[in-house]
């Protein structure tokens, strides 16, 4: 096991060259000079050349790519233009809410959308189960924003149980203040989630009870909750990790548009300022930073599924 | 004389309103003694199994009422007591086995848990105490190595091993009644003698009832004591094994008697058609060493050489694993040999590109064991039929009137083209595969196991059009079974493979009569009912 672990690990990393070149071909192959691309329409020629001069862009394109992938290696994601400040330091200073966000997320998202998934398929085509199908096509078809906003309207506005807008690290300013700025934009965050979580565990519990071993459990004699939670439920976890971890992978896109809603100085508005401001090592840092993210999950997810089910190795 | 262990008295079970009858089952009297194996017998559909799942309360709740009669089981009406009670029954008084050991397991669970979890749903012993039960109740079933093979998930034991498996956990608890439905329908005939043994070891060493459901009367004539003939849902005859077997009444039970096929193989006339196929040295190698050298290899198939004239039927027969199938995927180029040559026509397909090959695909054509999962269900049959000649350039309105004739050819009614597979029966849909393949006017026909998931009067029937298409058509056949009395019944020429290599090859009859190898005798004495129906 510890050795397939291992070689899993290894395998990310030449996944990690490649996105690592692809990041630099995106700002090198871009058509012009792409100093004058990040300094923008009414720079002047001296702006144009400290930039050409700050990314060393004179140099031949080899010696550009292993200096870069030098400094990564290093740490150093390299320097926003605009602010000054290493990208490394403006994402960690970014991180805490965005990760927050999401892990309050995908949690509440699991925790309602599996029960009320393996519920729908226990008793499909009732009444219960329909309500399920309905809240999930409808879960599909809201907007974030949309959402976000009736959210806002109905329970900040109008009720006054919650923060508008906003956002208090639990770390500095305690639980209680943290879960109720959280609350809202884990809520609006989750619909989607929960429709997407809880049909695909319909399906697959639906698919796994049909299943030969559901019929030996309940031939043992064994009561309907244990075969749904012993026999069904672990058999059918697979494909519903998968759709947890799109469901993340997804997340942080979704993040993005919350973060801006909710007013959360988190890592989907660093994204839209530095898009907006085309601070592009800035932009540079957030794709390595999220394709890392991605890399990690994957690698997360397939390790699950060699520990739900032994029969898969890789 | 004493209560049997299982009384049933006319049992009615309901049909939903669109099924075929009524009833699946109607006015069924039956009942098993303690230290008695009855054997329940009948084709698919006739209601065999919904009264095995009737009795356990597993039948499908949704489908299946029972709307009459008594299930009586130590004083108490199974059908009328409650869902907890019949939980508590299951497992404790009564338990069952299965069809397929494979998908009857959790493949996620380890065995030893999987039989300790009737432990721990019917007692308060402790975990030691538990795995201790399991552990002898593992050895009692004669598995090797208990306390290693607890760890083991499914899919790490042979077929064999994991019907072992489940027989210890259906009698763990030592229950009067044993219900076992095709218990060794899904095994290899040297693994099924095995395993009736077994089950007929620990049901004499408890005394305990089996109530046993089977389509194969060489099961029955091995185990019964006493038998019961089903039909359309309804019981036609019933009595003592050897009378049943040795003077049966019933014109029903009459068919499905002859139906079964002889081990004794009919005089055939010797092929005399043009070399259609030649195999030489065909070896094929599954997996390859992996890139840090933990790479698994499977040998599958050892320089197997053969060849095949038109007219001709070669059986190749051997049990699972025996690399049967692989011959039959390498010749079809479905996969691609590791080494050897396979000539069509004069060509070598061994190592042919895709572009050589395709013009070679017409000529060699496959009918597969399942006929409900080879046919697209999504497309009417004669699209299905349609497709292949279409393919290769012939016109839609040409092929749709060779689909016509191919209907008729293969006995159905050409207006069925426009239906869909679900609208047939296996048999039917079999015959469905057949027509497919002939529609592409091959040399070479394969079947693999092409016969074996269907009922003995199907079989027979199925067997029969085999055999008259192969010399309408002037096929060569490669017949690919593990059925010795199918084998016997349509081979000029047999192949005994094990471990992929052939271990005996030579005329049908030759073969039956003087095996050389030991394997072919050991084979040959496993067949289930060989003595008793060997006339």
């Amino acid at each position: 096991m510890f050795a397939y672990v291992l070689k899993r690990v290894a395998m990310t990393i030449p996944v990690m060259g490649v996105v690592a070149l692809f990041v630099f071909a995106l700002l090198r192959l871009a058509p012009g000079d792409p100093a004058a691309v990040i300094a923008g329409d009414y720079a002047t020629a001296e702006d144009v050349a400290r930039i050409r001069e700050q990314l060393g862009l004179s140099e031949p394109l080899f010696v550009q790519f292993f200096t870069w992938v030098w400094s990564l290696l290093q740490g150093d994601l390299g320097t926003s233009i605009f602010s000054g400040k290493p990208v490394i330091e403006l994402i960690g200073q970014r991180i805490e809410p965005t990760m927050l966000l999401a892990l309050t997320t995908i949690i509440f998202s699991i925790l309602v959308a599996v029960p009320l998934g393996t519920i729908a398929a226990f008793r499909a085509g009732s009444l219960v189960d329909r309500f399920v199908m309905l809240f999930s096509v409808g879960g599909f078809s809201v907007p974030v924003f949309v959402l976000g906003y009736i959210l806002i309207y109905v329970f900040s506005l109008n009720l006054r149980w919650l923060p508008v807008q906003g956002y208090r690290s639990p770390f500095t300013e305690g639980i209680g203040p943290f879960l109720s700025y959280i609350t809202l934009p884990t809520l609006t965050l989750s619909v989607i989630f929960i429709a997407l979580i809880a049909r695909m565990t319909r399906a697959s519990v639906i698919e796994v009870l049909e299943e030969d071993y559901i019929r030996t459990a309940r031939a043992k004699g064994q009561s309907e909750l244990k075969v749904l939670m012993r026999h069904a439920l672990r058999n059918a976890a697979v494909p519903i990790v998968t759709v947890i971890g799109i469901g993340i992978a997804l997340l942080i896109g979704g993040v993005v548009v919350t973060e801006s809603v909710y007013n959360i100085p988190g890592l989907g508005r660093l994204v839209l300022d530095a898009v907006l401001a085309r601070d592009y090592p800035i932009i540079q840092g957030l794709i390595l930073f999220f394709s890392f993210i991605y890399i990690l999950l994957n690698l997360l997810i397939d390790l699950t599924y060699t520990f739900l089910d032994p029969r898969i190795r890789y | 004389m004493t209560e049997p262990v299982l009384d049933v008295r006319g049992l009615t079970v309901k049909l939903p309103p669109a099924a075929d009858r009524p009833f699946a089952v109607e006015g069924i009297d039956l009942h098993v003694n303690a230290g008695e194996i009855v054997c329940v017998v009948g084709e698919s559909g006739s209601g065999k199994s919904v009264t095995a799942f009737t009795v356990m309360g597993l039948q499908d709740k949704r489908a299946l009422t029972p709307v009459a009669g008594q299930i009586m089981m130590g004083g108490e009406d199974l059908l009328k007591v409650g869902d907890r009670r019949l939980r508590k029954l299951r497992g404790e008084k009564m338990s069952m086995i299965f069809q397929e050991p494979m998908t009857a397991l959790n493949p996620v669970a380890k065995v030893g848990e999987q039989i300790g979890e009737m432990l721990e749903i019917h007692t308060d012993l402790s975990a030691s105490a538990r795995k201790s039960r399991v552990i002898a109740a593992m050895e009692d079933v004669g598995l090797p190595d208990p306390p290693s093979m607890y760890d083991a998930y499914p899919h790490q034991l042979s077929g064999g091993q994991r019907q072992r498996i489940m027989i210890a956990m259906a009698l763990v608890l030592e229950p009067v009644l044993l219900i076992a439905d095709e218990p060794t329908t899904a095994l290899d005939v040297t693994t099924q003698a095995q395993i009736l043994e077994l089950i007929r070891d620990i049901q004499q060493r408890r005394g305990m009832g089996v109530l046993f459901i089977t389509h194969d009367f060489g099961v029955v004539a091995d185990i019964a004591d006493r038998v019961i003939v089903m039909q359309h849902g309804r019981v036609v005859e019933q009595g003592p094994v050897d009378q049943v077997l040795g003077a049966p009444e019933h014109p029903y039970t009459r068919m499905l008697m002859d139906a079964v096929p002889s081990m004794t193989p009919p005089a055939r006339d010797p092929a005399a058609g043009d070399r259609a196929l030649t195999v030489r040295k065909l070896d094929k190698v599954y997996g390859h060493a992996g890139l840090l050298g933990q790479g698994r290899q499977v040998h599958a198939v050892k320089t197997v050489d053969f060849d095949l004239q038109r007219g001709e039927t070669l059986g190749i027969v051997g049990e699972s694993g025996s690399g049967k199938s692989t011959v039959a995927r390498c010749v079809m180029r479905l996969i691609d040999p590791t080494s050897g040559e396979v000539l069509i026509d004069g060509d070598d397909i061994a190592r042919a590109r895709e572009g050589a090959m395709r013009h070679h695909r017409r000529d060699i054509q496959i009918v597969f064991q399942d006929p409900y999962r080879s046919l697209n269900p999504r497309r009417t049959v004669g699209q299905s039929i349609v497709e292949g000649p279409t393919n290769f350039g012939l016109d839609p309105g040409e092929a749709l009137t060779r689909a016509q004739d191919l209907m008729r050819v293969v006995g159905l009614p050409p207006e069925a083209l426009d239906r869909f597979p679900h609208q047939f029966s296996g048999g039917q849909r079999q015959r469905i595969c057949i027509a497919r393949a002939l529609a592409m006017e091959p040399r070479v026909l394969i079947a693999d196991e092409a016969v074996s998931a269907l009922d003995v009067s199907v079989q027979a029937q199925v067997l029969d059009l085999l055999d008259d298409v192969r010399d309408r058509f002037d096929l060569a056949m490669l017949f690919i079974t593990h059925d010795l009395r199918v084998a016997a019944q349509v081979c000029d020429r047999i192949m005994v493979m094990r471990q992929g290599e052939v271990v005996e090859h030579g005329p049908t009859a030759s073969v039956y009569a003087d095996p050389q190898h030991d394997y072919t005798k050991a084979l040959l004495d496993a067949a289930p009912g060989h003595r008793m129906l060997q006339a």
